[in-house]
């Protein structure tokens, strides 16, 4: 069976090809990183994946079903969620109901029910007890309790940023797509998130498509790193092979990559 | 972290004692009302009590969905129309007409709805005021449907008892607009809710999250219509009397305006705005009886602003309320409310 594979994904935005034949396969439990210098198109990769654009050729299939050009609300359902490399919160929630969010897909009170809700016992007020009891265990988990009731819009870009990995996981996704998630952090924060993904990969086996621009964080924990440069797939394999990699050496040092040099 | 939270304390209805009690006292305040003040109070609290229904529905959709209607006089009359015409038609008795009603504002509003998941900001407002214009024009070519002479409701007879008094049908408005403000305040406590103002504030990241937006868009379109509807047919029954005259353009923006300056995104906002803005609406149409001002104010009005005069002086006094809000207190009464709060707390310090 086939977790999820790419295959010959393409995406045009009039002239430009974002993407270009990009195919690659992923198996369960794996980290999978995506590098590749600034404008490369791993945002576009992940907006494709997720169905926030119809790619315009290639495929994706996520165990054994084809789900190119599905909704984003679908693709969800189906079992991947995603961080976002400019952070999406809902500003004007706090911090437990923008994870909260995340429970959305197992929350089946509607209008009537919820509109009902009477007490504790009712089946909106049971429901809300149960999963915020699971939110809360992910605010334990990501050491987020000092910020539960605040309104995120507020908050240090660091802890946002953990936030929005909190709503993720708070789906129990069996492919979890994280966008830059240290981009805006120090040294510290660096060193957590790096922590908690081996977490989600060991202990909730969490598959985890990941783009980084950090390379020392990306040779430290992927299992297989895939190179694009303008698109185009140039290289892919153990961190290993990949960082020797004459075409990938080029690309990176061919290049001045303000981002990577300087660092934020 | 061993602290055993109570996962309920965030959905709860009465977060304290306190609030509790204070919410007793209005609800005895209310059951007294009609006892303690003469008759055209009680007339203004049916009136007040309807405008807060509109309002409280038109902010599930404006405030918490983040979409705009400039439309819903047109849900209004759906619902005022429909009530007396399946009543009068159809030989429905009252609750059922007006359920029915208002579910079929519903309908209008989720069709509504479709088109608006292409549309945003000024478009959408365009899009909900032509709607609206439309259902006015409709109804008033429709010859059983009264046309423009209008349509008198009939009896109000709910369980052998006669309504024929303000008083009488005080009680059935009061009872209907609390249930619906509970109603209201529990969705945006539970998922759909949470949905609303996950599309409002980032709809990408919602879809992301699994929100269906066509599901939860046209949902808030139509649970907004089914709030503008049962009150439009509770309204009906306050005139007596309705002409499709009574639910123009103006009335749309009086709505958003009552929601706005309430202060859009919560419960109680809202409902203050309702309460203070049809209180004024009511004492601003007395406003030639005040001697000079109302003089003057007819003469300043003929010659600068309309020929029908002062009839319209609601129109200016609610167009600077917006204007002044937007310039001072976006988030309307609720902010001025917080405000005032933190004041008082940290006072006199
Ligand atoms: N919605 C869009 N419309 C037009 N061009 C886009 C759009 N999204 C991305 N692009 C272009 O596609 C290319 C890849 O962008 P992106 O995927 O964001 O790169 P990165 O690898 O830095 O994440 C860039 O040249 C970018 O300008
Ligand atoms: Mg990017």
């Amino acid at each position: 069976m086939t977790f999820f594979a790419v295959e010959d994904l393409s995406m045009t935005f009039g002239g430009l090809k974002a993407l270009d034949k990009v195919s690659f396969e992923i198996t369960r439990g794996e980290i999978f990183a995506v590098i590749g210098p600034n404008g490369a198109g791993k945002t576009t990769l992940f907006n494709c994946i997720n169905g926030i654009y119809p790619p315009t050729g290639g495929d994706i299939v996520f165990k054994n079903n084809n789900i190119r050009g599905l909704k984003p609300d679908r693709v969800a359902k189906a079992g991947i969620a995603r961080t976002f490399q400019n952070i999406e919160l809902f500003s004007n929630m706090n911090t437990m109901e923008n994870i909260m969010i995340g429970r959305h897909l197992f929350m089946k009170t509607g209008l009537l029910r919820g509109g009902l809700m009477w007490g504790r016992r009712s089946f909106a007020g049971k429901e809300e007890i149960e999963n915020r009891r699971k939110v809360e265990q992910i605010i334990d988990l990501l050491e987020l309790q000092t910020f539960r009731s605040k309104f995120v819009g507020g908050l240090p870009y660091g802890i946002q940023k953990k936030i929005e990995l909190g709503r993720a996981l708070a789906a129990e996704p069996e492919l979890l797509l994280l966008d830059e998630p240290c981009a805006g952090m120090n040294a510290e924060e660096k060193q957590d998130v790096v922590f908690w993904i081996k977490d989600i990969q060991d202990e909730l086996g969490i598959t985890i498509l990941l783009i980084e621009h950090d390379m020392n964080m990306v040779m430290d924990i992927s299992n297989r790193i895939l190179v694009l440069n303008f698109g185009r797939p140039i290289a892919m394999g153990v961190p290993d092979e990949v960082s020797v990699h004459p075409e990938v050496l080029k690309a990176y040092l061919g290049e001045d990559d303000a981002d990577d040099a300087s660092g934020p | 972290m061993d602290m055993k939270r109570d996962y309920y304390e965030d959905v709860k209805h009465f977060s304290s004692g306190v609030m509790l009690f204070w919410f007793a006292a209005l609800m005895i305040f209310l059951l007294l009302y009609p006892f303690l003040f003469k008759n055209y109070y009680v007339y203004v609290a049916n009136y007040i009590a309807i405008n807060i229904i509109v309002v409280v529905g038109l902010n599930l959709l404006v405030g918490y969905t983040g979409q705009i209607s400039l439309g819903h006089a047109g849900f209004f009359a759906i619902g005022a129309y429909g009530t007396i015409s399946l009543m009068t038609l159809a030989n429905f008795p009252f609750f059922p007409a007006l359920i029915c009603a208002g579910l079929i504002a519903a309908c209008f509003g989720f069709l509504l709805g479709l088109p608006a998941l292409r549309l945003e900001g000024p478009y959408l407002a365009i899009a909900t005021l032509g709607f609206g214009l439309t259902i006015t024009t409709i109804i008033g070519r429709i010859d059983i449907l009264g046309g423009r002479q209008g349509l008198h409701a009939p009896d109000l007879i709910i369980m052998g008892h006669h309504l024929n008094t303000d008083r009488q049908f005080y009680y059935l408005v009061m009872a209907i607009a609390v249930l619906l403000v509970f109603f209201a305040r529990n969705i945006t406590k539970t998922k759909v809710g949470r949905a609303f103002v996950a599309i409002r504030d980032a709809h990408i990241a919602a879809e992301t999250m699994g929100v269906n937006l066509v599901l939860y868009k046209t949902m808030a379109f139509a649970l907004s219509a089914f709030y503008a509807g049962v009150a439009g047919g509770l309204f009906a029954f306050v005139l007596r009397f309705i002409e499709p005259e009574l639910f123009g353009f103006f009335l749309s923006v009086f709505f958003l305006t009552m929601a706005v300056a309430g202060g859009l995104g919560t419960i109680a906002g809202p409902i203050a705005g309702a309460i203070l803005l049809s209180f004024l609406d009511l004492e601003l149409r007395n406003i030639l009886n005040i001697p000079y001002v109302g003089e003057w104010l007819k003469a300043l009005s003929t010659s600068y602003f309309s020929l029908t005069g002062v009839s319209n002086i609601q129109f200016i006094v609610f167009g600077a309320i917006l204007i002044a809000i937007m310039l001072f207190e976006p988030l309307g009464l609720y902010g001025l409310w917080i405000r005032m709060k933190k004041y008082w707390m940290t006072w006199p310090f």
